[in-house]
């Protein structure tokens, strides 16, 4: 018997929400939605956790500024403290070598992971996916306990069919959805907005495309004055109303 | 000393075991633990012995058997099986630190001895498992 899975509701019952943000296609923004929406979260008042799921390639840490170092142990392991959440990442263990890892692996790290990790009282706990609706989606659906899901889209036909498919998916199994969220927008067209009509889930709003996005990674100060993290504070009201917050 | 969290997992899981069992009061516990996560066998022994029966006074006196497994690997590059004291070369200690947490990162630091491969699969010895529950049951005292 796997001893770890008995425990992931005990570590997770502190936390209120939990909030996976995925999108199924790579490339499409979702690791800066989350990790902005995260310190944006913060920055309101919220006690937040940031938990990068991409275990073979994590980039949270980059966006914030943190490299290779163990966590603290005492009774378990404690996330980093970052630009005013809590981040734990793969990472903290490997740096930048390469971590290659087949599905019953990364099965192994989640449950690892979340059986270890003390995250604590938490507001909002948000879960960045990898993309696909593979091994750790799936792992996510079925081990951790009141997980709604947040969804990225770009207004791209090849981005949009795996938003389409991850709703078809979500809304197949009952899971909750808090919204979809689209990103890089560079016009006023309304196609993921309307995917998330079709599927009669919110369309929480539209995060525009950023040049200056890149040289503010790694630099709190910096993040919280780009547009995408303007767009996301934006948001807050409508993903995590005030009255849900501890 | 995250041993703690997994001792804690351990008595957790012990307790569904025992509840789904019909299994009211534990008295033997037997746990395996995997050589590659390389978990402080007394700092594991003393949190299911001494740390969590303070808090949970049930738990005192059951008897915890831990048995170590050896790790063992199989390549599926080059189909050789492999086991931890072919890995002499894996020294550095941020390495056995990071598999220490999470014995999946070895996919990290370890390579085939045979082929050089990261392809390899976990055979035993990885981390902690749950192996057998023992205790009384009270219907069945009643009814002896």
């Amino acid at each position: 018997m796997d001893p770890r899975v008995a425990v992931i509701g005990d570590r997770l019952k502190p936390v209120s929400r939990v909030i996976g943000v995925t999108g199924s296609k790579g490339g499409i923004g979702k690791s800066v939605v989350a990790t902005g929406l995260a310190v944006a979260l913060g920055h309101s008042g919220r006690a937040v956790g940031l938990f990068d799921l991409d275990f073979t390639s994590p980039s949270d840490h980059v966006i914030l500024g943190l490299e290779k170092g163990f966590p603290t142990e005492e009774f378990g392991i404690d996330p980093h403290r970052v630009a005013g959440i809590d981040l734990m990442s793969v990472a903290f263990f490997v740096g930048d070598s390469a971590t290659p890892l087949r599905g019953a692996d990364a099965t192994n790290v989640l449950l690892e992971l979340l059986a270890i990790s003390r995250w604590g009282e938490l507001d909002v706990l948000v879960l960045d996916l990898p993309p696909g609706l593979g091994d750790t989606t799936l792992d996510v659906l079925r081990f951790v306990p009141r997980v709604e899901f947040l969804l990225v889209g770009v207004a791209s036909l090849l981005a949009l069919g795996s938003v389409r498919r991850a709703l078809g998916l979500l809304t197949e199994l009952s899971a909750p959805v808090v919204g979809v969220v689209e990103n890089m927008q560079r016009d006023d067209g309304t196609l993921v907005q309307a995917l998330a009509a079709e599927y009669r889930v919110p369309f929480l709003g539209a995060v525009p495309f950023d040049a200056g996005l890149e040289a503010a990674f790694g630099n709190e100060e910096r993040l919280v004055r780009t547009q995408v993290y303007g767009a996301l504070a934006g948001m807050l009201e409508r993903i995590v109303p005030a009255a849900d917050a501890g | 000393m995250h041993e703690f969290a997994l001792a804690d997992a351990v008595v957790t899981a012990a307790r569904q075991a025992a509840q789904e069992a019909g299994i009211d009061h534990l008295e033997r516990i037997e746990v395996k633990v995997g050589q590659l996560q390389r978990i402080s066998k007394d700092l594991f022994e003393f949190s299911l012995t001494q740390v969590i029966p303070e808090v949970a006074p049930d738990l005192a006196g059951v008897e915890f058997v831990i048995e170590e497994e050896p790790a063992l690997f199989h390549c599926r590059a080059c189909d050789r099986t492999f086991g931890e004291t072919d890995l002499a070369d894996v020294q550095d200690e941020d390495a056995i630190e990071a598999m220490h947490f999470v014995p999946e990162l070895s996919h990290t630091f370890i390579r085939c001895p045979g082929c050089g491969s990261p392809d390899f699969e976990i055979v035993a010895g990885r981390g902690v498992t749950l192996e057998i529950v023992e205790g009384r049951s009270r219907v069945r005292e009643d009814e002896g």
